[in-house]
Order: structure tokens, then sequence, then C-alpha cells
């Protein structure tokens, strides 16, 4: 097998293998930084919560729609998670309880009535099959969908990058120069649920947290600074979702966990080998040596 | 196990209330696995049935959860009936869970079945419905079964049965006649499930499917690129999605090779009251219309 026959040949010879590349390098533009800036604020745990606050949308979408409708079901899942992000927002800032705690309640109570309507549909027709689709079925619109939001997701990270560092990291600070940390904070919740929204369309909500969260502890793993850490995991995104397609097209293995999967070696390697990693603590580099 | 003696009480008071009725009314309290066979049911018993599907309109046999309504509703059914050969795996769990004690009749019994690849393994197709020729099987079964049920009936139920056998076999030549009029070479299809292959069989009309028969397994990039090359070798002018199923691959599919969409077909549920398929005989011709207008362009 030659070096093209293995790369690019299957991004030559089908349309749908190029439409799931595109999809999932967009995905990662948008993921990637936004799984940095969760887990710097010890959300990582986060994401996977919001993403399944959507279901209950989606699922009213799709009834709605009457069918499987990208708009319907987009815009159903953005105000459900919303509606979590800023409820669990609103109790945390309100009263005694912390940010996980109210997260699980509203996640929890949102899943619970998502399969609830799933299954008041009556006909307990497979809705979570057409819910959450399949990387290889993203066809010209959800390719726009998944695009316009990582656009998106840039411009408006690019906008409010300042003031989201300082909440993040001195939200005290932020305060005392007269900054709007909460108004901050919900704009960036307001961005994990766009790009979860954007996810659940090609991998499924639970793959989308993946490549979301993934290579965002990888980047952790190699950099200090906050720009080399998004750079390095909107790549290794980008990275995942390219080998776990050709994976996937030469060993017939399922795309979405295959993508994900492939996320999940490169988490292995950087833990062994990564300038932190467990190789560089067990045999040190002489120091000064030469 | 507060909440089963709770259904459990429930379900006593239901199955007096209704044996009560029945023995006064003369109607079977009849219970179906899912929509296509109700109505058959509902065919050959006419007034003296009172048929209840527990899979609804336009859902999916195979992945069905039941849920204690259903439990109860088969409690306090006289008689239940299932296709069988496999196709309501939930079908004993249920009947355990209800303590449902009778014997269901097996309507697909004595059919010929034919076998399919299934994830490597062969196994029995039990789509067996999609043939009208089967359904007449199907009749006669559901007769029997009936009349062991209701011998007072037995006349009414024999003739009923009689006037829809006659009723099938029309539909059956009219696949027949139907199908048989295209070209040999144009006689293929694409569609999202082989629930359709006792049709595929019967009616001689080659099916390439996306997917395996089950609606579980997500498919690889291999799979989706093998099935393009052998539409666009095969030169397949038409796909169909089934109703309960993802229609999104088959689109995509169907954008890669410019095969045309053959509109929607009902292989596994009829539809609701307002839609194209409310009765088996009508899903039947709504199916052999729409594969025939396909093959036929």
């Amino acid at each position: 097998m030659t070096l093209y026959s293995l790369l690019v040949a299957p991004f030559a010879d089908y349309g749908f293998m190029r439409r799931a590349l595109v999809a999932s390098v967009a995905l990662a533009m948008g993921s990637g930084p936004i799984g940095v800036l969760l887990m710097l604020r010890r959300m990582s745990l986060a994401g996977d919560a919001l993403s399944h606050a959507v279901l209950p949308g989606a699922a009213l979408g799709f009834l709605a729609a009457g069918g499987v409708s990208l708009p319907a079901m987009g815009l159903g899942g953005l105000v459900a998670g919303l509606g979590v992000a800023l409820m669990s927002g609103l109790v945390t800032r309100t009263t005694v309880l912390r940010e996980d705690a109210s997260f699980a309640s509203f996640y929890l109570t949102s899943l619970a009535l998502g399969v609830l309507i799933v299954s008041l549909h009556g006909s307990n027709r497979n809705l979570l099959h057409v819910l959450f689709g399949t990387i290889l079925a993203i066809d010209a619109t959800a390719l726009y969908v998944v695009g316009g939001i990582a656009s998106l997701n840039l411009v408006i990270l690019a906008l409010v990058y300042r003031p989201l560092v300082v909440e993040c990291f001195d939200p005290g600070f932020l305060r005392a120069v007269g900054g709007r940390g909460s108004s901050y904070h919900f704009l960036f919740l307001f961005l994990v649920v766009l790009n979860l929204v954007a996810g659940f369309q090609a991998l499924g909500t639970l793959m989308a947290v993946g490549l979301m969260m993934l290579p965002a502890i990888i980047a952790q793993l190699w950099a200090r600074t906050l720009p080399a850490m998004m750079l390095i995991a909107a790549s290794t995104a980008a990275l995942s979702g390219f080998v776990g397609l050709i994976a996937s097209f030469h060993l017939g293995l399922a795309s979405g966990p295959t993508i994900i999967l492939t996320a999940s070696v490169l988490y292995g390697a950087s833990l062994l080998f990564g300038p932190s990693g467990v190789v560089r603590r067990l045999f040190p580099r002489p120091h000064l040596a030469g | 196990m507060k909440g089963t003696t709770f259904i459990g009480g429930l379900i006593v008071s239901a199955t007096l209330g209704l044996t009560a009725s029945a023995a006064s009314a003369k109607t079977l309290n009849v219970v179906a696995s899912f929509t296509v066979l109700a109505d058959v049911v509902k065919e050959v018993g006419g007034d003296h049935v009172q048929v209840k599907s527990l899979v609804g309109p336009n859902g999916d046999v195979h992945e069905f959860e039941p849920s204690p309504d259903d439990a109860k509703t088969l409690k306090a059914a006289d008689l239940a009936f299932v296709s069988g050969d496999g196709l309501e795996s939930w079908f004993e769990k249920l009947a355990k869970s209800a303590g449902y004690k009778g014997k269901p009749v097996v309507a697909s019994e004595g059919i010929k079945t034919r076998k399919m690849e299934e994830d490597g393994k062969t196994v029995t197709d039990p789509h067996v419905w999609n043939s009208a020729a089967n359904v007449i099987v199907w009749v006669s079964n559901i007769e029997k079964g009936l009349i062991a049920a209701d011998p007072e009936d037995a006349e009414d139920i024999k003739a009923s049965a009689a006037k829809y056998t006659k009723e099938l076999q029309d539909l059956d030549a009219y696949a027949h006649s139907k199908i048989g009029a295209a070209p040999k070479d144009k006689r293929k299809i694409l569609t999202s499930h082989d629930a359709f292959g006792y049709f595929g069989k019967e009616y001689g009309l080659a099916l390439l499917s996306p997917l395996g028969v089950s609606t579980e397994k997500e498919a690889s990039a291999a799979d989706v690129a093998k099935l393009i090359d052998q539409i666009k070798k095969e030169k397949v002018k038409a796909y169909f999605i089934e109703n309960s199923n993802d229609p999104r691959l088959v689109k995509q599919v169907a954008d890669a090779t410019g095969a045309e969409p053959g509109g929607e077909l009902y292989v596994e549920s009829l539809s609701d009251a307002d839609g194209p398929a409310p009765t088996y005989a009508k899903m039947f011709r709504y199916n052999v219309d729409q594969v025939a207008a396909a093959i036929s362009k």
C-alpha cells in the first residue's frame, strides 16, 4: 500500500470522507480552545453534563419539525443547554451550592426530561439514533452549521479573550478593575453549549465532549502558556479526526469512536513522553551536562 | 418490589373487569406485538376482537422497550399474537414480568423462511409480512387461534378470513404484475434496512443495503465506501428510506452516487390513521406503487 492510497486516496475518491474531514477540522478549531478554558476552570466534567442537557431540546426540535431537521434540533439543543447553564450559574451565585452540584442537578433533570420526551413519542421509535448523527452522514447543510459555529466561536473568543482569561485565573482582580465577571462566564458557557450543539450533529454528544476535552488535556501535558495550549489542543483534535477517519476507512471500524480513541492514544503517548510525562520524570536529563 | 405489587393489583382488577365484559359481549380482548400484525388480526377477527398493538405506529419492533402499561395490556388480554422467528425478542421478558400465563399464537408458523446474514451469522429473516403470500399463512394461523379461543363465532371468523385471504391474493397478483412490468436489469433498489427481503425475493427485486438487518450497528467509513462503489458499479437508480431509521446516511450515499430518492417505504410498521399506510393492505399497495414508480423511471 503506497502512502498515497493510505492517506490521500480515501479523501480524493469519496465526497463523504472529505466532508467528514472538514467537519472534524472545523469542530477541532472550535472545541480545542474551549476545552482548554474548561479544563483550566476545573470544569472538565461540566462539558459532559452540558452535553446531556442538550438532549430534551434536540428531541423537542425533532418532534416539532416532524423529522430530522438540523436547524430545529440545533436550536432546541441550544436553548436547552443554555437553560441548564444559566440556571446552574444562577443557583451557584445565589445559594450555598457549588457549581458542580448545581450542574449535576440541572443536567440530570434535563436528561430525564429528554428520555421522557423521547419515550412519550409513543412508538419507542429509536429517536436516539436519529438525534445523534454519525460523522459519515454529514451533508452540506450540516457542514455550514458546524463551520458557522466554529467561526463564530473563534471570533467571540478573540474579542473576549483578555477578560475571559482574567476571569479564569483571577476573578477578584477583574471585579476590582470593574469588569463584569459573571457576564463573561455566561458568554463562555454559551460558547461551550454552541460547540456541543455543533458536535452532536457530527459525532453524537458523548463524542463531541471527547473531542473537546481530550485534546485540551493533552495540550496541558505539553505546553505552559495559554496560546500554545489552545494551538496544541486544536491541532491534536484535528489530527485525531484525520487519523480516526483513515483508520475507520481502512480497518472498517465505526468512525465516531475511532476518532475519540485516536485522541485517547495521543493522550496515553503524551502521558508517557510529554515534558511533564512519566518518562522524563523517571529518566531526568542530567543537569547542565556537557 | 412495591411497584410490581401495585401494578399487579391493577392488572388483577383490570382482568376481572375485562373477563366479565368479555363473557357477556363475546368480544375477544386481543394483543398483537406490532401494528402490521394487529391490523391483520383485526381483519380476521372483525367485530369479535378488540385489538391492541404493543408497538405503536411508526415504532421500531426490534428495539421496543415495553412500559408498565404494556404489561397491563398483555396481562388483561384473552389472546396474544406475535409474528415470531426472533422478531419480538422482548416479548418473552414482557410476558414474564406481566405474569401472562397464556401461550402467544405465533402467526408465522409454517411460513417458508429465508436466511440472512447478520454480523457474520446466518439468522432467520423475521420480516415475513412484506410478501403478501406469507400474510395468507398468517391469516390461517390467526384464524385457528381465534376460533380456538372463541368457538361460538367460528362461522363469522372463517368468513372474514376467507374474504381477507381473497384480498391478499389480489394484492399478491398486483405486486407481481407491477414489479414484473419493469425490465429485469432495472429491478434494483437501495434501502436503509433489509426488512424488505421477502418482498425482494417474492417479486424479483434486488436489494442493496447500507446497514445490516439490525438498526443497532454504527457504520464505518469502509462500509460506506464499499456501498458507494457497489451502487456505481450496479447502476442502481432509486433508493428508499425506511420509516424507522436514520435517513441521513442513506441520503449521503445517494448524493455520492446520483441515485434518486424513491420516497418513504413502510416495511415494519403502519403509519398513523392519516398517513399513507394505516392498514396492511394500504401499506402493501403503497410500497408496491412506490417501488414500481421508482424502477420504471
